[in-house]
């Protein structure tokens, strides 16, 4: 008998991001199907950026888990388009992220390459809380942060770095 | 499915080519890792060179399918000797200092964004699966080195004065990446790729917009001097380059993490 798909989605819900524990792989937006094809569980993924380390590890830890409910056969996807978003993100997941001290991606404001010329000469930049104090005085240290996904930030009033996982 | 009127010869070189410029500059930003300015600069490279990397990935394992030859990515990356590599010679240009490997990004970065954006909009399924992929990455590294030029150009008097240096500089190695040869013709007739002087056009509005902003003049010298790269003719940096990302294949074939 095959397990239904709903009970796998929530046996992946228990694998956490190798580089984000308190997110799952599920609230992540990555793990983009699951479907029986005989007996061999196919399991679709993508990453998140085209060369994030994380990628074969995540790979390694749904198969582990996989196993540990009893799946035998198991056929991983790499899985490139549509590609991943900040949008997939679940509100679980931003919520969590703000707990941990990482500031939450805002929705529709990735680069178009231009984003940078448009703030320099508007004056206006992306207002990021800090995830600590929620103080809206906050700059932009670095584009990239300690992983492709993140932006360095540090908070002016309570004098904190943070990341800033980026709207992509 | 790869249109069928083109040879697969043709398609693979070309592939090479995208997957090429993004390895050799992916491993040079590589080389700044440990040696960056500042801590943060220092990551955003390493960031930076990952995304190439994983671009090139992604190219080559296209590559290869479509060669249909047996080879993997790893192959193409680390069995190729020099004359094989298709890369512009401009990626292959040593890092120089922060100013110079910043304007090197960013005169690459523009081409590569614009590039990849009409890839999006490719005949053939897998490429444009992969330009969608890459641009939302070069998208934020545009961005960046665009943030650095005019920051650094419109900075001090010593900052401006050697990303002026650094432009005059890499000026005749620019127009390399808009030559088109019978390669990419046939690719633009196929659908597959755009025309390289659409390309051109887009990537001097950029061009022009930031050196304007960062109070650079641009060089009044041809563009177009240092070529071939794209055929295999390399300048002499790219033998120390593969020297040192090769080896370990070299010494120790078929070895695994
Ligand atoms: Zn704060």
């Amino acid at each position: 008998m095959v397990t239904p798909t709903q009970e796998i989605w929530d046996w992946l819900a228990e694998v956490p991001d190798p580089e984000i524990p308190v997110v799952s792989v599920t609230e992540l937006g990555i793990i983009r199907e699951v479907a029986w094809d005989g007996d061999t569980l196919k399991v679709a993924i993508t990453p998140t950026y085209s060369g994030c380390p994380a990628t074969s590890v995540i790979d390694l830890m749904v198969e582990e888990k996989l196993r540990e409910k009893g799946v035998q056969n198991i056929a991983l996807e790499r899985r490139l388009s549509p590609p991943w978003t900040t949008d997939w993100v679940a509100q679980s997941a931003r919520d969590k992220l703000r707990e941990y001290g990482i500031a939450p991606p805002i929705d529709g404001t990735a680069s178009d390459g231009r984003m940078g010329r448009a703030a320099r000469l508007s004056g206006h930049n992306l207002t990021i809380p800090c995830p600590r104090c929620a103080s809206g005085n906050t700059d932009k240290v670095s584009q990239f942060g300690s992983t492709p996904c993140k932006a360095a930030y540090v908070c002016r009033d309570c004098l904190e770095p943070f990341d800033y996982f980026k709207c992509h | 499915m790869v249109a069928l009127d083109l040879d697969r010869q043709t398609l693979f070189d070309w592939l090479l080519r995208l997957g090429d410029n993004a390895l050799i500059l992916g491993h040079r930003t590589s080389e700044w890792c440990g040696h960056g300015p500042a801590l943060e600069e220092d990551i955003a490279l390493a960031n930076t060179a990952l995304d190439l990397i994983g671009h090139c990935q992604m190219w080559y394992t296209l590559a290869a399918e479509v060669e249909g030859k047996g080879r993997t990515a790893d192959n193409l990356a680390y069995l190729r000797d020099a004359i094989q590599f298709k890369n512009v010679k401009l990626v292959e240009l040593p890092n120089g200092d922060i100013g110079q490997t910043m304007m090197r990004e960013f005169l690459f970065n523009a081409f590569h964004f614009e590039l990849l954006t009409a890839l999006t909009g490719s005949t053939d399924p897998k490429v444009s699966e992969i330009a969608a992929k890459a641009v939302k990455e070069v998208a934020y590294q545009l961005d960046r080195a665009s943030d650095l030029v005019v920051r650094l150009g419109d900075g001090t008097e010593e900052s401006h004065r050697r990303m002026q240096a650094a432009l005059d500089y890499l000026w005749p190695y620019v127009g390399e990446m808009f030559l088109a040869d019978a390669t990419d013709d046939a690719l633009a007739e196929a659908g597959i790729a755009p025309r390289l002087t659409d390309i051109q056009t887009k990537w001097e509005a950029i061009v022009s917009d930031t050196l304007d902003e960062a109070t650079l003049t641009r060089p009044d010298r041809r563009p177009d001097v240092h070529t071939g790269g794209k055929q295999g003719r390399h300048t002499e940096h790219l033998g120390y380059i593969l020297a040192e990302m090769q080896f370990l294949q070299r010494a120790y074939p078929g070895a695994e993490w």
